[in-house]
């Protein structure tokens, strides 16, 4: 060994940490839905806002909120991207529209990917519905619903979903 | 200094939880609530603690606003530290004279992960963190120390243990509880020499909750407020060659200037996750044989990380508050051999 | 207040995509000394530590302050972690005054920081657990959705965030501690560049980068007696909500609103677009500075873009924003919100250089995090309130 040496600026020290994650009742109810084909959320008591997907508590007024809530997988589309970043947890290509879809009978936005629809005719106050995934491939998962898809039915006027946007 | 009286604390602990953390915070926090006479929107100000690596993801603590009530918005705060600070940080804010109650919450989940390995991130990451030390190895190191030095045996670790799990058994928060025999105790293999399983804390999932409020608003809703007459917290040096690990410098100054060290105490909750660190505390903190110790079973038997140490607080509150001791010494500590130490002393009207 | 606070001394390092040169420690203690030096103070005059930064996950170090209580002087002292998301670099700063302000101690010295480049700060924002209920496209997934819903709102033309990305940028040339300096930036390089999250354009957006800034607060009879003029803290103020419940306004939130209102009554402002002369705030998308403009009550709700048009938010505009470069200039998430408070300081000490707005008494810091919930604010005059 001879000459001086470069000083050391940095090294790279790997991580890895293990964690088993238990889902919690608010998202296995949302979760188990999913499996059957059927979008859950869940209110604090009859009147109350519905939450899709389910946590636990409703924010507003920190009751908890365990009583389930069938909503349709059908919605409109209150605001939304075109996205041309990738990220490691959505596997569309690029670029595709991310909305955030009012569920029917949900009373919060259901964050979503769309798919057949041209970039430009993506549009606020437009209806979509869910499009689930084979039924050999329904899981507890949130990937059981593929995208969410352009319906046949007249746009939401925006006047009608602003409180929503 | 304005006075702050403590009016209600509220716990849950388990082994393990299959719940989320809000749907275990939730009815703590409306336990603490109503304990306290005040309602949620009676509360000027809310400090949590908690952390992200526990939970294995980034933003912890913000799904915890759900099952606090955020809405109207609210004064709210967080620190990345046991709840012990979050108090501080929420008994600093009453001092100022902008707020007169407080809620301070601490939530978190040691099951999902390996938390004796997930603390060795918490070391020197350049040239520790990639030894891999975990956090029971890390402790024997100081208790390995402590023994040679103090002239104090492996059987005093096993006595505080027996000790702390038969008190545990009239706790009902508490998880590690029973009657153990020290001989039978000291009959176990290592864990990691010299501390066994028992010197070991049990680590728990849980939520924690605390109110106060300055002095004004305390009398009215309480008949007899237990009082934070001193609350002070320090840090000693991080690396484990360069301090004196048989001894907390930090834990015994904190103390002198939360008012240790002046009159009597009846007992102390000391938030000791392994047995030797008890001892150190205790001698550091001048604590003679009149003072009992951990009535609660403290942090060995019930260990919810960056719950414990506002535990042991919220313990001493309890006991007092329901005339079974004036006056106490509570503490607690963050990272690994009692690194960082907060001291409070609390006492009955 | 109890008792009032002057920021006596301010720090920033130089801000980059890694700052390869220096390790954690290194990178704290650059901010550190400088605020320390500014001040003409040494470690042993600092009474108490508050530090902040976002998730630990950034870095792969759990609670690194307490690895790093030895370089920031803190051993024996009173340290806190603060972590509030993208606002903490602010928060951190209030609740250091705090100790001021209850006349805890005399001295405080408080940092927020960021080392970003040591882990992977797009992963460490996008983690999905498992049961995770939720498609997550990263923050310009979050949040453009939000603006788009802005624009439908207001009607703003949508090349408004353009605008503000141009003037950032100008003024970040003026910045010598900014991260991002394009010295050739004009117009068309914006609206050219990748449209990552639209209407989000790659030079529209903030950087990922590296940084630490500090400031040295203390009490009121030392602030007056330091070698510089002290930035006098006129008041606080912070608020949180919930990121998701039915009837949310999640475009204008009720908590930055509150929490600006809070501000205002404290220092007595009536009529903030006049009484104060500029702002540092929280952009890390060019959009946010129209939308935060009527949420802080400078311009009437759906008008903040009008403000961008007509150039009141520019360097020599009667309302100027971000002098600094702001955080779409350089964007340490753990320090940017410290850095919005500093860079306010540093305006009514004279002390902004190039980018000083010329007679500047009173200025405000602002930082927000999470999905727009957690917000925290600051009012720093050249007099004493």
């Amino acid at each position: 060994m001879s000459g001086a040496r470069e000083p050391i600026k940095a090294i790279v020290t790997p991580i890895r940490l293990e964690y088993d994650f238990t889902a919690g009742r608010a998202a296995t109810l949302f979760l188990r839905g999913l499996e059957k084909k059927k979008i859950i959320g869940a209110r604090s008591g009859p009147g109350q806002p519905v939450l899709v997907p389910p946590r636990g508590a409703d924010p507003r007024t920190s009751e908890l909120a365990q009583e389930a809530v069938e909503v349709s997988d059908k919605g409109t589309v209150v605001t939304y991207s075109v996205i041309r970043v990738p990220s490691e947890n959505i596997k569309f290509d690029l670029p595709y529209v991310c909305v955030n879809v009012l569920l029917d009978g949900a009373s919060i936005g259901f964050f979503h990917v769309l798919q057949n629809c041209p970039l430009d005719k993506a549009r606020i106050g437009m209806r979509v519905r869910a499009k689930w995934v084979a039924d050999d491939k329904l899981a507890p998962s949130v990937a059981s619903i593929e995208y969410f898809e352009p319906i046949d039915e007249p746009d939401v006027p925006y006047q009608k979903i602003k409180e929503n946007t | 200094m304005r006075d702050v009286g403590i009016l209600s604390f509220a716990q849950s602990n388990a082994r393990s939880e299959t719940r989320n953390e809000v749907e275990i915070l939730l009815p703590v926090v409306k336990e603490a609530l109503v304990q306290s006479g005040l309602a949620r929107t009676e509360i000027d100000f809310t400090c949590s603690g908690s952390s992200d690596f526990l939970q294995g993801q980034p933003f912890a603590f913000v799904m915890a606003l759900d099952g606090v009530g955020a809405w109207p918005p609210i004064k709210e705060s967080h620190v990345e530290m046991d709840g012990a600070w979050a108090l501080y940080e929420a008994w600093v804010k009453i001092q100022t004279g902008e707020v007169s109650s407080a809620l301070i919450y601490s939530f978190g989940k040691t099951s999902p992960g390996d938390l004796a390995e997930t603390l060795a991130l918490q070391l020197d990451p350049y040239c520790v963190t990639q030894l891999w030390p975990d956090a029971d190895s890390v402790a024997g190191i100081q208790a390995r120390l402590y023994l040679d030095r103090s002239g104090r045996s492996e059987r005093d670790l096993a006595v505080v243990a027996a000790r702390s799990r038969r008190d545990a058994v009239d706790n009902p928060h508490a998880v590690a509880k029973g009657d153990f025999d020290v001989e039978k105790l000291l009959a176990e293999p290592y864990r990691t020499s010299p501390l066994r399983d028992h010197d070991c804390p049990t680590n728990s999932d849980g939520a924690t909750v605390m109110v106060i409020a300055a002095a004004d608003v305390a009398r009215v809703l309480s008949k007899r407020p237990v009082w934070i007459r001193g609350i002070d917290h320090r840090i000693d040096p991080p690396a484990l060659g360069v301090r004196d690990l048989t001894r907390a410098p930090s834990a015994e100054l904190a103390a002198r200037k939360a008012g240790v060290g002046k009159g009597r105490f009846d007992f102390a909750e000391l938030d000791a996750p392994y047995t030797h660190q008890e001892l150190i505390l205790r001698d550091g903190l001048g604590l003679g044989d009149d003072v009992r110790i951990n009535p609660s079973g403290g942090s060995l038997c019930t260990r919810t990380l960056f719950s414990c140490g506002l535990n042991r607080i919220g313990d001493a509150f309890q006991r007092i508050a329901r005339g079974d001791g004036d006056r106490a010494v509570a503490h607690a500590t963050q990272g690994h051999c009692l690194q960082q130490n907060l001291v409070c002393v609390l006492e009955g009207e | 207040m109890a008792h009032l606070c002057g920021v006596i001394g301010i720090g920033q390092t130089k801000y980059d995509a890694k700052r390869i040169d220096v390790s954690m420690p290194g990178l704290v203690r650059e901010a550190a000394l400088r605020a320390l030096e500014d001040a003409e103070l040494t470690f042993a005059d600092i009474d108490a530590v508050v530090i902040g930064k976002a998730p630990d996950t950034f870095e792969g170090v759990m609670l690194p302050e307490n690895y790093l209580a030895d370089a920031l002087g803190a051993v024996g002292k009173p340290l806190l972690r603060v972590h509030t998301a993208g606002s903490v670099g602010g928060s951190t700063a209030n609740v250091a005054m705090s100790l001021i302000h209850a006349g805890i101690h005399d001295r405080v010295l408080t940092i927020g920081w960021e080392k970003q480049s040591e882990s992977n700060a797009m992963w460490g924002l996008t983690i999905s657990p498992p049961f995770s209920v939720a498609v997550v496209a990263g923050a310009g997934g979050y949040f453009a959705p939000l603006i788009r819903a802005y624009i439908a709102r207001s009607g703003a033309p949508e090349d408004t965030g353009i605008r503000t990305a141009l003037k950032d940028r100008l003024n970040a040339l003026k910045n010598p501690y900014a991260h991002l300096q394009i010295p050739d930036i004009d117009f068309d390089k914006i609206a050219n560049s990748p449209m990552l999250w639209d209407p989000i354009r790659y030079l529209e957006s903030c950087p990922s980068s590296d940084g630490a800034c500090a400031m040295v607060l203390a009490r009121e009879d030392l602030a007056e007696r330091a070698p510089a003029p002290p930035a006098w803290v006129h008041a606080t103020a912070m608020r949180s909500e919930p990121n998701q419940f039915s009837g949310r306004d999640a475009v204008n939130p009720q908590a930055g609103r509150d929490a600006a209102a809070d501000l205002y009554k404290q220092g007595r402002i009536t009529n903030p677009r006049a009484e104060i002369d500029c702002a540092e705030i929280y952009v890390p998308f060019s959009w946010f500075e129209a939308m935060w403009m009527e949420n802080l009550g400078f311009a009437e709700e759906g008008a903040g873009w009008k403000m961008v048009y007509e150039g009141a938010t520019a360097l020599d505009g009667d309302m100027p924003i971000n002098m600094s470069g702001g955080v779409l200039s350089s964007n340490p998430i753990g320090a940017s919100g410290m850095i919005r408070y500093a860079e306010a300081a540093l305006q009514v000490r004279g002390q902004a250089g190039e980018h000083q707005v010329d007679g500047a008494r009173k200025t405000m810091g602002h930082a927000y995090g999470g999905g727009s919930q957690y917000f925290s604010m600051c009012l720093f005059g050249k007099d004493k309130p």
